[in-house]
């Protein structure tokens, strides 16, 4: 770590629910504004690539599914689409379509958590339980699908190993109906209020310059206004067959990722539908036989950004290496550009901006020059509450108010 | 039954802490906080230092990162504390069993500083949290 | 700007290439030697303005190589620059994170896990691996032990 002998630190970590890998972050700070930021990872480093030369090319899924827990659809996808490139092979329409299902769905109860979670950081905690309460039908479903509410392993080489019943679909359409209903409702009380405008525009911008040096992917660009989506730019599963577009928001704060998220969901919705609509019949899957020697690339749009799997195999019945990059490999780092200049009170909001994913162990600590704890997560998170509250009393606003329908 | 199990309990706080998992179980423990299952009513609450806390959800493999900020978490966790493995990774290293950076279960590294420790398992990749709510409960049924 | 052109604009660097692989319209694959990596890879981010995805390290018994990808998002081609190391024992190559800042993760990354030396990067401080990690042991090295 850096030598910050002389300065406050405001050490946020190791154990803290902002990220999906353990991290930890030292931020430098000057007064209330934040002057430097440093981040240790390793906490997480689990060994994926190693272990992955030692499986099987069709035991892999499961393995990267396992990297992220939300995007555990979306990893499993990116290798698969990497070795069908290698050893050329295309998989039926139907499973295209039953992929193209599976990754929406995780894009809808991933970016409902997120609003949840942003929530919970600025005091509205009843969008914190709202938005996670919604997601539950989405959870729900994927089970029936697949069988398990996460980790869905429903990719192979090949094609898929579910299938999605008839007897189901009339549900599944039943079920985004009441979550589109649901997330428009929660859009338009947080669009509308006056409050969160105030909280969230102009905080933690990262600039489109900032965005295209520090090769963010996903809402975190889109939300600065690079207008890239992999499964526009480079279509796999079955997005080039349906109608849908790329939600672009030019100001790079933190509203600005919150409106492309939200609008985003809606956007998954109508590509569901649309698949449901026209799902083609026949087979899930081919049969693969050898994996011929080669390398390739697949890369896929996760809820957070683009996933970015290369595989290299020799023939052999497992690759011989296999790097994986996930989106917020590429999006953490930006909070360099962001983060600093932000007030101590913004910046677990800044942070959660990015979507790193979210656990929920608790522990940050503001610690001055004698590494005395100061002040700690609770603390943070109040005065980023407090803040909310002051501009609430000081606009005098209610805020937002969310109506059953 | 002493009076510090008894008071362990009637209303158990938890502290939530990954020592390098995939973030699923993580997600699942706070499924059950939020409406669906909502835990609170019971009275377990997720709490923000393990000095607060009668118990430790302990998630992922424990990766050689972790492990000192895994054992300094439980000594500063009062006594008696129960530790609560969650998830395959937790209970065994599930999928992670043979990597160079690995160094859990979590039994082995929560044993290994006090070998009179209460461990627990709930099994599952990730556990629903059905299985999350009913192991905590059949856990302190045993105490 | 579409295939061709791209396809036109990598031959300025023919002469830096050792070769080009086309695998398709999307996939292309070039090859460079460690010294000349730089220049390439500069070329690929200033000039055609590709963005960077990531730097893959493999060690291949003989030799290291090191992987850049790039996605060129207007067309959707990842363009892929292979540079060999031969030397085993110090295995050093130019660091690409004073001309591309998202590359600083990735290149201490590929140090910690491979113990190849980027000259001139920035901050070569240990990134992925834990702090009492012995000094010397690369783990995703062919020759090494399951500690």
């Amino acid at each position: 770590m850096k030598k910050t002998i002389g300065k406050p630190v405001l050490a946020v970590g190791p154990f803290h629910p902002l990220q999906e890998e353990i991290e930890f972050f030292q931020l430098t700070i000057d007064g209330e504004i934040v002057t430097d930021i440093d981040v240790r990872i390793s906490y997480n480093h689990r060994g994926i690539e190693k272990i992955s030369e030692t499986l099987q090319y069709d035991q892999v899924p499961f393995l990267v599914s396992r990297i992220c827990g939300i995007c555990s659809a979306s990893h499993p996808l990116a290798y698969v689409q990497a070795v069908e490139e290698m050893a050329d092979i295309t998989p039926p329409d139907r499973a295209m379509y039953i992929r193209t299902i599976i990754n929406e769905l995780e894009r809808i109860h991933s970016h409902l958590l997120w609003v949840g979670l942003g929530g919970h950081f600025i005091g509205y905690d009843t969008v914190f339980m709202w938005a996670w309460k919604y997601r539950e039908p989405v959870l729900e479903l994927l089970e029936e699908i697949t069988g398990n509410r996460n980790n869905y392993g429903n990719v192979k080489v090949g094609g898929c190993r579910e299938d999605i019943k008839d007897e189901i679909i009339p549900r599944m359409l039943k079920e985004l109906e009441t979550v589109e209903r649901k997330t428009d409702m929660l859009t338009n009380a947080i669009l509308d209020d006056p409050v969160l405008h105030a909280r969230l525009k102009g905080v933690g911008i990262l600039t489109r310059e900032d965005a295209i040096k520090c090769a963010v992917t996903g809402p975190t660009a889109r939300g600065s206004g690079v207008d890239i989506d992999v499964r526009r730019d480079d279509p796999y599963a079955a997005y080039s067959d349906l109608d849908w577009k790329v939600i672009v928001q030019p100001e790079g704060d933190v509203f600005a990722k919150a409106v492309v998220r939200l609008l985003e969901t809606f956007e998954a919705i109508k590509i569901i539908r649309q698949a449901l609509n026209k799902l083609p019949g026949g087979p899930i899957a081919v049969e693969v036989k050898d994996i011929p020697a080669g390398e390739a690339v697949g890369h896929v749009e996760a809820p957070r950004g683009e996933t970015f799997h290369y595989v290299r195999g020799d023939g052999g019945n497992t690759p011989v290496r296999h790097k994986v990059r996930a989106p917020s490999y590429v999006n953490v780092p930006s909070f360099a550009a962001s983060c600093i200049g932000q007030s101590i009170s913004d910046v677990t909001l800044t942070l959660a901006s990015v979507d790193p994913c979210y656990s929920c162990t608790e522990r940050i600590a503001v610690i001055d020059s004698d590494n005395k704890i100061v002040c700690d997560y609770n603390m943070l998170v109040k005065l980023s509450r407090e803040k909310t509250q002051r501009i609430k009393e000081e606009s005098g606003l209610e805020g937002i108010t969310l109506k059953e329908e | 039954m002493s009076w510090n199990i008894w008071a362990l309990k009637k209303s158990p706080w938890v502290f939530h802490v990954n020592t390098g998992a995939c973030n699923n179980c993580d997600i699942e423990i706070v499924n059950c906080l939020t409406p669906k299952f909502d835990v609170e009513r019971f009275g377990i609450k997720l709490v923000g230092s393990p000095r607060h806390a009668d118990a430790l959800l302990v998630t992922g493999a424990v990766t050689a990162q972790a492990r000192p900020r895994l054992e300094e978490v439980y000594r500063q966790t009062p006594k008696p504390c129960v530790v609560f493995a969650i998830g395959a990774c937790a209970c065994d290293r599930g999928i992670f069993h043979n990597s160079y950076h690995v160094v859990g279960p979590v039994d082995k590294i929560i044993k290994a500083i006090d070998p009179d420790a209460i461990i627990a398992y709930v099994p599952g990749c990730p556990p629903k949290p059905e299985a999350i709510i009913s192991g905590v409960v059949k856990a302190l049924a045993v105490l | 700007m579409s295939y061709e052109a791209l396809k036109s604009k990598l031959d300025q660097i023919s002469d830096k290439l050792t070769g080009i692989d086309v695998k398709s319209d999307k996939r292309i694959f070039l090859n460079c030697d460690a010294d000349n990596a730089l220049a390439v890879n500069k070329f690929i981010f200033e000039d055609i303005g590709a963005r960077f995805c990531i730097e893959t390290g493999i060690d291949c018994d003989d030799r290291f190589e090191i992987i850049y990808h790039y996605s060129y998002d207007q067309t959707g081609c990842i363009i892929n620059v292979k540079a060999s190391i031969f030397d085993r024992d110090d295995p050093r190559i130019d660091s690409l994170t004073p001309v591309v800042s998202a590359a600083e993760w990735i290149e201490r990354e590929i140090h910690d896990i491979l113990g190849i030396n980027f000259n001139g990067h920035p901050r070569m401080e240990r990134l992925i691996l834990a702090d009492d990690w012995p000094e010397g042991v690369y783990p995703m090295r062919k020759d090494s032990v399951k500690q």
